[in-house]
Formats: structure tokens, C-alpha cells, sequence
């Protein structure tokens, strides 16, 4: 069985359809990169797996350790700290005047909230505390070692470069400890240096952590290269499935890229 | 700057120096013999906008020499720890003040209204520079922990070290109260809102005349006593008064002097609290939240609890400043409690740079001595006031204090 399952998922906005009858499935293991051009659909479609959108018609199944978690009827924080969905944004959102090493402790925020008996352990010090914050800052050490960015651990996580707030924001998003981690354009705006660093990154994670990766990207260098499975949106509506070869041929996908010669001539 | 922008801007700033000081200093309502007539003084007119034309004339031109404003001081470079030592500094001052030459009544006096303001500022400090929620009614909670100690102790008898945490817990509760409707506002919003709540709170203490007395207030509210032990001259029969536990003369000073630690005490307890907060996940969630509440939702923190604690949490301390200012003054009414103090409060915050606690300490030490200082000045003193207060925030607009110190460092850049 999949990890994630999205069935009929529908979202109006007033009278736009922004996401029509889209269903598809991501699988553990796996990187599953939804493409299509401006406007189809695709954040609207992470919105609604992360809560922040309540879909109008559709069903999101999380089949977490053979528990499920109904998507749609969770609140936002809950899908994140319970079922195990992280995200990351098309506009970098980490906590900018924080330190780097804090961005990656607040995204272990549960874990060490319970930990500190809801503060009153960690208010009086207490031993059991000191070491789950040990555990966490190693947990952020090993991942700003992953991310290559161990020696900017004490600085303000707002003045790192671009492409290091890209991948901290990834970092990030891994201390929460995810099941399924949805990643918006991490390509975009990175030189193809960066893109190339990134890609590595995520088949890294995919090789090395037991989750699944739901991709947007607009860079195709780096979805053809990394994704195991594409979705194509277009209107909203899912108009391609497969894997990257059979999408690169499909004329229904080149006609959404490219338009029509019909469309050219009216 | 080159000079006809200058110009032209010195231009601007003369004419609205002029459409406003017109109708505000050009015409004054003169008693003559006659009844009422309207003097003009067009001449003070003519000096104050030409002063506004050089002064932006100067300050414009010199803006084209790589200086920021013409004020910006560069800061000499201190050593990594120096405000550590400062605060150091500031503390075995404050403990030794009462006993310096300087000890005096007045000084002691005026210490205590500075620490009480220190106190709400680092209060308020949670709410506002951790947490980032604009809280404009933070005089409410005072309010709840002056009434509720005043009401409980007058009532019930009750002493002042029963009555403190029963303030605290009730002004966390309103804390609590307030934060429920104002979870999903944000910025002007939630400003707007809770100034509404600071009104409430201060308009039911004014109208329900049974429960707090309305504007005639609550007097005659106990004053503090030293464990037990009050500070009276003749201390009624069966009862030990604190000199005559000592066996110290009588002074009305030795009460005041026990106040003054009893505040720095509290205050004190504000402080540690709120550092080791700043540690702790919860801490780290209050800034998070300020810095970007998106995120924080999409890391599975819940929004509503630690913005609910941060409210709790400012509100408690509120309240126990409460309840030590009505046992200082001995008088509550619902004047002591208007907008301007919940204004005073922030401006604390603010001007200490958002989150700094020892900014906090500069800053209310700042806005209460200076208006103090500035008395010969009568009239004056709030011009030179705002004066001051303009001048700081052109020289510093993020704070006094506007460096942040990491909750935690990884150090050892490997």
C-alpha cells in the first residue's frame, strides 16, 4: 500500500477550479515530482496536504506505520507533528533572525516540548530534559553536516546565502522527522551548481532516510534526473502520469509546455 | 545629498513647519481690557520655520557625506561580554543603593517606581519582543493583580504573600481570557483589540462601584509587613514591630528600603524566569512564532498554545506587579490604570530594543528618570521628553540594546 494516496482531491476557489479531480499516490522509497506550468495547480495541491487548505471534495490517506491519517480532517499542525508531513516553501519561510542551529531545534519542538514535562523539566533543569536537548542538537549537528552548512551552525539563519537558505529549510524540515517530505521549487532560484549540489541532496535522502519525497520543480534537468514517478498538472486537472521517459514523449505534456498548433493558429 | 535636494527638501519640511505653525503659534487668545482678542506673533513664526529650513538644510547636506543621519554615533567596539558586565554592574548597584549615600528617601522612592517599570517591561517583554504579539493593553493584568491583592487583603485579610501568586494566577487566567479571541489576529489588529481589553478592564473597575469602589478606588489596602513583622512605630499589643525585632530605632525608611528589595526581588525573579524560558522549547517557540507563524504551523507546533502561554505567562507577571504597587501606595483607583501606562509599558520595551532585557532596564530607567530630572524644566519637560525620545530612535531605531544573544551555541566551528 502507498504511503500517501490522494483520491478525487478538489479545491474551488469562488467559481476557479484550482485543483479538479486530481488523484495520485506517492510511494516510500520514492521521489514523486508534480510538474506543470504556471498555475496548474500544484502549491494549491501542497497547501492542501499540509492543512493550510481544506479540500472541497477529495480524500488524502497517510498510511503511517499501519496507521492512517485521514489529511483532510486534521488540522494543520497536527498533519505535520502527527502524521509526519513536512514541507518545505516556494518562498524560503525559516525564522530569520534565529541562529541556524535554533531553526533546526524549534522543528524538534514536540519532541522536546514533551521532553521538558510541557517546560516545568526543563524550568528545574532536570536530567531528563539535558538529554533530550543533547539528542536534539545532535540530530541538527548530523544534519547540518548533511546539508554542508556544520560551520554556520551560530549564525543568524536570515544572512546565510540563498541556496544555503534552501537547503537549510530542508535540514529543517528533516529534524521534524517525516514520513513524507514535500519539497516547493527547492530549485528555484539556485545556479546550476546549487541545482546539481540539490539533487544530490534529495536522491541522498531518499536513499539513506525510509520516506517518501513529493517534489515541485520547475527545473526539469533536476526532475528528470532525480524523480521516480511525474504528475503532471495543467488547469488543474491531471493530464500525464508516469515515469520520466514515457512523460518526456507524451504530447499531451509538450502541448501544455508548449501549446498547440491549434491554439497558435486561433 | 547634492544641494538643490537638499534644498528642495529643506523646502517641504519649512512649508509644513509653517501650515502648522501658523494657526498653532501664530495666533494667541490675549486677556485685554476690552474682554478676549487675538494677538499675532507672525515674527515667532518666521524664526521657528526658518530654524526648520536650516536645520533640514544642514542635516541633508550633510547625509551626502556617507553619514547615515548626520547623528549616528559610531558605537566604540566593546568587548564580547560587556553588557554581561553591565548588567553585572547594574545589580550590585541596585542591591547596594539603599545604603549609599545616595540612599536617600526620594532616591529610594524613585528606585522602586523604576524597578516596578523594569518589572512590566520585562513582563511585557515576553508578549511583545519574544512573542511578537503587539499588546497594547498590558496595563489590564496590572490592574487585575492590584485589585485582586487589594480586594482579598482588605476582604479577607489575607497576607501579602498569599495574596501575590493568587494575582499572578488570576491575571495569567485574563491573560488567558484575552488571548482566546485574538488567537487568529495579528499586528495592527491585535493591537487594536487588545487596547479594547485594557479599556474594558479599566472601564468595569470605574462603573461597578460595589465590587472595586469605582473612581474613589480602594484605600486604606494593608501595607507590607516583614513576615509578620510591620513596620509601625507603636506596634499594637501582642505584636513585634520589625525594629523592635532588630533592635533598630524607628524610621519610616526601613519600610520603604524593604519595599525597594522586595521589588528588586520580584523583579529579579522576572528576569531569570524569563531567560530560562528563552532556553527552553517553549522560549524558542515564542520566537519562532514571532519570526514567522507559517512555518511554525508546518513544523507541527501549535500556534494556539504558545501564543495562549506567552499571554499567560507576561499576564502573571503583570499581576504581581500589581499587587506590590497597591501594597506600596495603599490606594488603588482605576486612574493608575489608563492607556498612557500600558503606552509607557511598551515604549519600554520598544526604545530597550525588542527581546533585550537589559534594553528594557536602560530604557524604563531612562523614561521614568528623565521626566523626573527634567522637573526645574516645568514646562518644558515633556517637549524635552519627546525631544530626547526622537533623538534616540533616530540614532538607534532598533533599540538601545538590538544585538540578540542565541538561545543556544554550537560553537567549534569544525
Amino acid at each position: 500500500m502507498s504511503l500517501l494516496t490522494v483520491e478525487h482531491l478538489t479545491i474551488r476557489f469562488g467559481g476557479l477550479v484550482a485543483v479538479d479531480d486530481v488523484s495520485f499516490a506517492a510511494e516510500d522509497g520514492r521521489i514523486t515530482a508534480i510538474i506543470g506550468p504556471n498555475g496548474a495547480g500544484k502549491t494549491t495541491v501542497f497547501n492542501c496536504l499540509t492543512g493550510f487548505y481544506k479540500p472541497d471534495v477529495g480524500r488524502m490517506c497517510l498510511n503511517r506505520d499501519g496507521k492512517e491519517f485521514l489529511l483532510e480532517r486534521m488540522d494543520g499542525f497536527r498533519i505535520a507533528g502527527q502524521a509526519g508531513v513536512a514541507r518545505t516553501f516556494q518562498n524560503i519561510r525559516l525564522f530569520p533572525r534565529m541562529t541556524v542551529l535554533e531553526n533546526l531545534l524549534v522543528a524538534q519542538h514536540n519532541t522536546l516540548h514533551r521532553a521538558s514535562f510541557h517546560t516545568l523539566a526543563g524550568l528545574l533543569g532536570l536530567s531528563r530534559y539535558r538529554d533530550a536537548e543533547k539528542a536534539a542538537v545532535a540530530r541538527a549537528t548530523e544534519w547540518l553536516e548533511r546539508v554542508g552548512l556544520r560551520r554556520a551552525a551560530d549564525d543568524e539563519a536570515g544572512s546565510l546565502p540563498y541556496g544555503d537558505q534552501r537547503r537549510l529549510e530542508i535540514a529543517r524540515a528533516m529534524c521534524t522527522n517525516p514520513r513524507l517530505l514535500c519539497l516547493d521549487e527547492p530549485a528555484a532560484g539556485l545556479n546550476p551548481k546549487e541545482s546539481a549540489d540539490l539533487a544530490a541532496l534529495i536522491r541522498d535522502i531518499k536513499a539513506r532516510e525510509k520516506i517518501a519525497v513529493l517534489l515541485i520543480e520547475h527545473d526539469m534537468s533536476v526532475v528528470m534526473e532525480i524523480s521516480d514517478h511525474i504528475v503532471v498538472l495543467d488547469h488543474g486537472a491531471k493530464i500525464a502520469e508516469g515515469n520520466p521517459a514515457q512523460i518526456r514523449a507524451n504530447p499531451a505534456v509538450i502541448a501544455a509546455y508548449l501549446g498547440t498548433d491549434e491554439e497558435d493558429a486561433a | 545629498m547634492p544641494f538643490p535636494q537638499a534644498l528642495r527638501e529643506a523646502l517641504m519640511a519649512a512649508f509644513v513647519a509653517l501650515m502648522l505653525a501658523i494657526p498653532l503659534i501664530g495666533f494667541r487668545l490675549a486677556d485685554t481690557m476690552q474682554g478676549l482678542a487675538i494677538e499675532t506673533r507672525f515674527d515667532w513664526v518666521a524664526w521657528g520655520v526658518s530654524a526648520v529650513f536650516v536645520g533640514r538644510l544642514v542635516l541633508g547636506l550633510l547625509r551626502g557625506r556617507g553619514r547615515p543621519l548626520g547623528l549616528a554615533i559610531k558605537m566604540p567596539a566593546l568587548p564580547p561580554n560587556a553588557s554581561t558586565m553591565f548588567a553585572l554592574v547594574l545589580g550590585v548597584f541596585a542591591l547596594v543603593l539603599p545604603f549609599t549615600p545616595l540612599g536617600d528617601r526620594y532616591t529610594v522612592e524613585l528606585a522602586i517606581t523604576v524597578l516596578i517599570y523594569v518589572m512590566l517591561g520585562w513582563g511585557l517583554n515576553i508578549v511583545v519582543g519574544l512573542a511578537g504579539l503587539l499588546d497594547l493593553g498590558y496595563v489590564a493584568f496590572y490592574a487585575v493583580g492590584a485589585y485582586s491583592y487589594a480586594l482579598f487583603a482588605i476582604n479577607f485579610g489575607w497576607s501579602f504573600w498569599l495574596c501575590l501568586p493568587i494575582a499572578g494566577v488570576l491575571a495569567a487566567m485574563f491573560g488567558v481570557m484575552l488571548g482566546f479571541p485574538v488567537l487568529r489576529l495579528r499586528g495592527d489588529y491585535l493591537a487594536i483589540v487588545t487596547l479594547g481589553f485594557g479599556e474594558m478592564i479599566r472601564v468595569i473597575l470605574l462603573n461597578w462601584k460595589e465590587f472595586s469602589g469605582g473612581s474613589a478606588g480602594l484605600t486604606s489596602i494593608p501595607r507590607p509587613s516583614f513576615f509578620g513583622f510591620p513596620f509601625t512605630a507603636n506596634p499594637e499589643p501582642g505584636q513585634t514591630a520589625f525594629h523592635e525585632l532588630f533592635g533598630l530605632e524607628f524610621s519610616p525608611l526601613q519600610r520603604i528600603i524593604f519595599l525597594y528589595y522586595l521589588i528588586f526581588a520580584l523583579a529579579l525573579l522576572t528576569n531569570f524566569f524569563t531567560l530560562r524560558m528563552r532556553k527552553l522549547p517553549i522560549g524558542r517557540a515564542w520566537e519562532a512564532l514571532r519570526e514567522d507563524e507559517i512555518a511554525c504551523r508546518a513544523l507541527g507546533i501549535n500556534p494556539t498554545n504558545v501564543k495562549l502561554s506567552a499571554f499567560a505567562l507576561g499576564a502573571m507577571f503583570g499581576g504581581f506587579a500589581g499587587a506590590f504597587f497597591a501594597t506600596r501606595q495603599g490606594f488603588i483607583s482605576p486612574e493608575s490604570f489608563n492607556f498612557i501606562e500600558s503606552a509607557v509599558i511598551l515604549a519600554i520595551v520598544v526604545l530597550g530594543g525588542m527581546g533585550s532585557q537589559l534594553g528594557v532596564v536602560i530604557a524604563a530607567a531612562f523614561l521614568i528618570l528623565i521626566p523626573e530630572l527634567l522637573r526645574d524644566f516645568s514646562q518644558y519637560r515633556m517637549i524635552m521628553f519627546g525631544f530626547a525620545m526622537v533623538l534616540i530612535m533616530l540614532w538607534r531605531p532598533q533599540g538601545l540594546v538590538a544585538h540578540r544573544e542565541p538561545s543556544i551555541r554550537l560553537g567549534a566551528k569544525a
